[in-house]
């Protein structure tokens, strides 16, 4: 479980995120909400220690982030941010096969190739596996470092806004192998997500953010509500079940 | 063809320069020529493979191409240095004279300053590596300022002895020097051959390069020192040479299209050999010493990344 | 800080700077002026108050300019590689006309300056990581390189020290017959005050231009035509004076914010005020000798453009 307490952060003066306390819940995805400036990816940024929180702690199933030797955090936990603009010449099988990095340092054993080849499969990236990275598209570049978080083995999957510049159908495609990761590979997984109704299709629980702080966390249920939306959007939301999904409609 | 194929080739022409080098037109007098050429011909491996290691490391910590250590104001200070010393002490002064001497307090300034300058960058939170190149660029100016001012003022005469000091060059390298910076050379690679491994992961960028485990802070630091002690044993050796990592590097990146330092060290350092061997005999046998191999090399390198960075494609 | 203020400090530093010197004139003199101090006036104390405003405003809103063209607070010509080019350009004029009189090497600097520009500004272009602080290290490593290019040929006709003493920013030589090619910025300067609304929207993109009913090229090119010629007249007369145009426009914006119209009377006076307060300080601290400008420049300019950046910090 990933335990975060009354965290605090600021540039300049200006807080961007205040006592903010959460606990996220293991094998379930959780997905972060919110308008922008929220401070959802900050958050999620110190969750995984990308960047230093200035007051708080995070605890990763009972460790302090902080006292964490960071090669057993990268076995812990994982982390793919938004923007991903490597300059370095890579192909498909050389990038997911870094995800083994924290385990053999860059020396592939058997084992690594072997999960190397299997998060490749998982991700159905089998046929372009040799193809370099810029000669894909946004999509398959995507499901590329997904594959890697996949190789990279973690209990815990951190996603900032994994669906960014993607079309519907690669959108979905993702959402539903992130939804495979939690109910087939038992992990947990995070993500920070502005689709309100990829949010409620897919999400076991749902933690909205506004101003830098958490105004409400609960089940995808009791979140996705007309009342509590329009506390986190300023603006009015019905919802219509469809499918036995939740779909928000405010378009008007 | 494939890369392992590639650092043969570039290893067959670099050993073929070096002897072309040491053997042509050796003429009577081989006995005094021939421990000279080779004893060149050590410093320009040794330089070479200084700056190439350098540079290449440095661009992938910046994950950046147009950059070269230099940049952060150790060329200058180091002018600075010769300059002073003359101004100030007149170049029959042992401080001049006295080759060790000289290369001790060259290198130990240079290292003190490039420390200084990390302190300053790792201490915010989200200071990132622009921002201490930029301030190294800045005391770089500053420094010119004040050798140039100094330049004008010194006696003609005095002003010869400056002029060598600010080119690069390998006619007059003592063996003395040459064991000196081998011995450090040597002793900073042992320190960082632990660090090596981290390279690859680090050219995918500081975030990834967390993600994936590494101790970014600890990692960078420690490899900045290493090239700062690096980039000034070699301009304390031989004289600056600004450009000569960046022609380096880019040309191995670009002949050698993999990610994998392992190769492009390898790969970077022959070229630099390569061009510094053909450069040195350029000089002597073309132009006959009318010019310097490090004026030549600036020049040439210089030209090169203007059409680097003018080319399409790349996106820094 | 109030216009007025400015207008007063101008006021009260021209009269000092013309009563500084080796030759005694006391502002009590003033009414019975020998004739020996008639002539120290007209031939060195005005012209060189003279060079000095005229230096310190065009310099000055040469950086306004480019920083409105680029959107990017930190170009100007010490930082775009426009004063370099210019000097390479006089190098030029020095190697292919040395008989040539001042006219002809403000005609070659004028059209260096102007390429190093234009390089300057495809070079933006092609930079696609746009982080602000990035653009300087280039517009400097640039600016390195054509200084490489410089020193490559300087050295073959032997003409360093030669460049040094003659183009380090220096108003002791601003004497009557010597200065007056900067009478050509004041057209120019008028020019700028008359276009500064232009700059300001071509500076922000072409098609905002373009729906502006504006001619996007011409407005870039007059603009960088302007900064190209006075710094070529600058740098040709009193030498190379550096981070001028970067430090003082920024200086004016912290206060003033970035309205155009009004801050280029801020940015001008300004920049006279900080020249001359410089100027006078250099003359002081060492009498009777003096300190040249572009070393007085050099450093406090440095200072201050460090500064500048740290402030910036953590905005990433």
């Amino acid at each position: 479980m990933v335990d975060v307490k009354n965290v605090s952060k600021g540039y300049n003066k200006k807080n961007v995120i205040t006592d903010v306390s959460v606990k996220i819940a293991k094998g379930k995805i959780t997905s972060f909400i919110g308008p922008n400036g929220a401070g959802k990816s900050t958050l999620l940024s110190m969750i995984s220690r990308l960047i230093a929180k200035d007051e708080g702690e995070i605890y990763i199933d009972g460790m302090d982030l902080t006292r964490c030797k960071n090669n057993d955090l990268a076995k812990k936990i994982s982390i793919l941010k938004q923007s991903n603009h490597i300059n370095v010449r890579l192909t498909v099988k050389e990038l997911v096969s870094f995800g083994r990095f924290p385990y053999s340092q860059g020396r592939l054993t058997k084992e690594d190739r072997r999960l190397v080849n299997e998060a490749i499969r998982y991700m159905e990236l089998e046929d372009i596996q040799h193809k370099y990275l810029d000669q894909l598209s946004g999509g398959q570049k995507q499901r590329a470092y997904i594959a890697m978080v996949i190789a990279q083995d973690t209990e815990y999957v951190l996603l900032d806004e994994p669906l960014n510049n993607l079309d519907m159908k690669h959108s979905v495609q993702i959402m539903k192998t992130l939804r495979s990761l939690a109910d087939e590979l038992g992990k947990t997984v995070v993500i920070v997500i502005h689709d309100i109704n990829f949010a409620s299709c897919y999400s076991d629980y749902i933690v909205a953010m506004k101003d830098g702080r958490v105004i409400k966390e609960g089940t995808t249920d009791e979140i996705i509500n007309p009342t509590v939306l329009n506390e986190v959007y300023d603006i009015d939301f019905k919802i219509e079940e469809i499918n036995r999904e939740k779909i928000c409609v405010f378009y008007s | 063809m494939s890369n392992k194929s590639k650092l043969i080739g570039l290893a067959v022409v670099a050993i073929l320069l070096a002897v072309a080098f040491i053997f042509i037109d050796l003429g009577n007098n081989w006995d005094y020529a021939l421990p000279r050429r080779l004893k060149k011909v050590y410093a320009i491996i040794l330089t070479g493979g200084v700056i190439a290691f350098s540079t290449l490391v440095f661009q992938t910590i910046t994950n950046n191409r147009i950059l070269t250590p230099s940049i952060i104001g150790l060329d200058s200070l180091y002018l600075l240095i010769q300059t002073f010393l003359i101004f100030v002490f007149g170049s029959m002064n042992s401080l001049v004279t006295n080759e060790n001497v000289n290369f001790l307090i060259s290198v130990g300034l240079m290292v003190m300053f490039a420390g200084l300058l990390y302190k300053m960058l790792f201490r915010g939170d989200g200071q990132n590596i622009y921002f201490l190149l930029l301030v190294g660029i800045i005391f770089g100016t500053f420094f010119g300022s004040i050798t140039e001012f100094m330049q004008v003022l010194i006696d003609p005469n005095e002003f010869m002895v400056v002029q060598d000091r600010m080119f690069a060059s390998f006619n007059n390298v003592k063996t003395d020097l040459l064991l000196i910076a081998t011995i450090a050379v040597i002793l900073v690679a042992l320190y960082s051959v632990k660090l090596i491994k981290y390279l690859d992961v680090l050219s995918l960028g500081k975030d990834q390069a967390v993600n994936l485990g590494v101790d970014y802070d600890y990692v960078v630091k420690r490899l900045l020192v290493v090239i700062a002690i690096l980039v000034s044993i070699s301009t304390a050796l031989v004289g600056p040479i600004t450009f000569l990592g960046l022609l380096v590097a880019n040309v191995a990146h670009q002949f050698l299209n993999t990610y994998r330092h392992s190769y492009l060290i390898i790969g970077s350092v022959f070229i630099s050999i390569i061009a510094l061997v053909g450069g040195q005999l350029i000089v002597e046998r073309v132009f006959t010493f009318d010019t310097t191999l490090s004026v030549i090399v600036n020049f040439v390198g210089g030209v090169y990344f203007i059409y680097l960075l003018l080319k399409e494609s790349k996106s820094w | 800080m109030k216009l007025i203020y400015l207008v007063i400090s101008f006021i009260v530093l021209a009269i000092t700077s013309l009563f500084i010197g080796v030759q005694n004139i006391s502002p009590l003199d003033l009414f019975q002026l020998t004739e020996e101090q008639i002539h120290v006036l007209l031939v060195s104390r005005v012209p060189r108050l003279l060079s000095i405003i005229l230096a310190g405003v065009g310099m000055s809103i040469c950086g306004l300019i480019m920083q409105q063209l680029t959107r990017n607070k930190f170009v100007s010509p010490t930082t775009a590689g426009t004063e370099d080019s210019a000097r390479f350009g006089i190098l030029v004029s020095m190697m292919l006309f040395s008989g040539a009189g001042q006219f002809v090497r403000v005609l070659v600097a004028f059209f260096f300056a102007l390429l190093g520009s234009f390089i300057f500004m495809k070079l933006l272009d092609k930079v696609k990581y746009k982080d602000a602080i990035f653009i300087p290290l280039v517009g400097m490593m640039f600016g390195s390189i054509v200084g490489s290019i410089t020193t490559f040929f300087a050295y073959k006709e032997d003409l360093i020290q030669n460049m040094s003493s003659w183009l380090q920013g220096n108003f002791s030589m601003m004497i009557q017959g010597r200065y007056e090619l900067l009478y050509i910025s004041i057209p120019l300067i008028v020019i700028a005050y008359l276009f500064a609304n232009k700059f300001t929207i071509a500076g922000m993109g072409e098609e905002f231009a373009v729906n502006l009913g504006l001619n996007h090229k011409q407005i870039m090119n007059i603009g960088l035509m302007i900064v190209a010629l006075i710094t070529a007249i600058v740098v040709l007369t009193v030498g190379m004076i550096p981070f001028l145009g970067l430090i003082i426009p920024n200086i004016v914006t912290m206060y003033r914010g970035d309205h155009l119209q009004k801050s280029l009377s801020h940015t001008a006076l300004l920049g006279a005020v900080f020249v001359l307060a410089c100027d006078i300080l250099g003359r002081v601290v060492i009498y009777p000798y003096e300190v040249p400008i572009g070393l007085t420049v050099g450093v406090i300019g440095s200072g201050i453009f460090l500064y500048m950046i740290m402030r910036r910090k953590a905005y990433e």
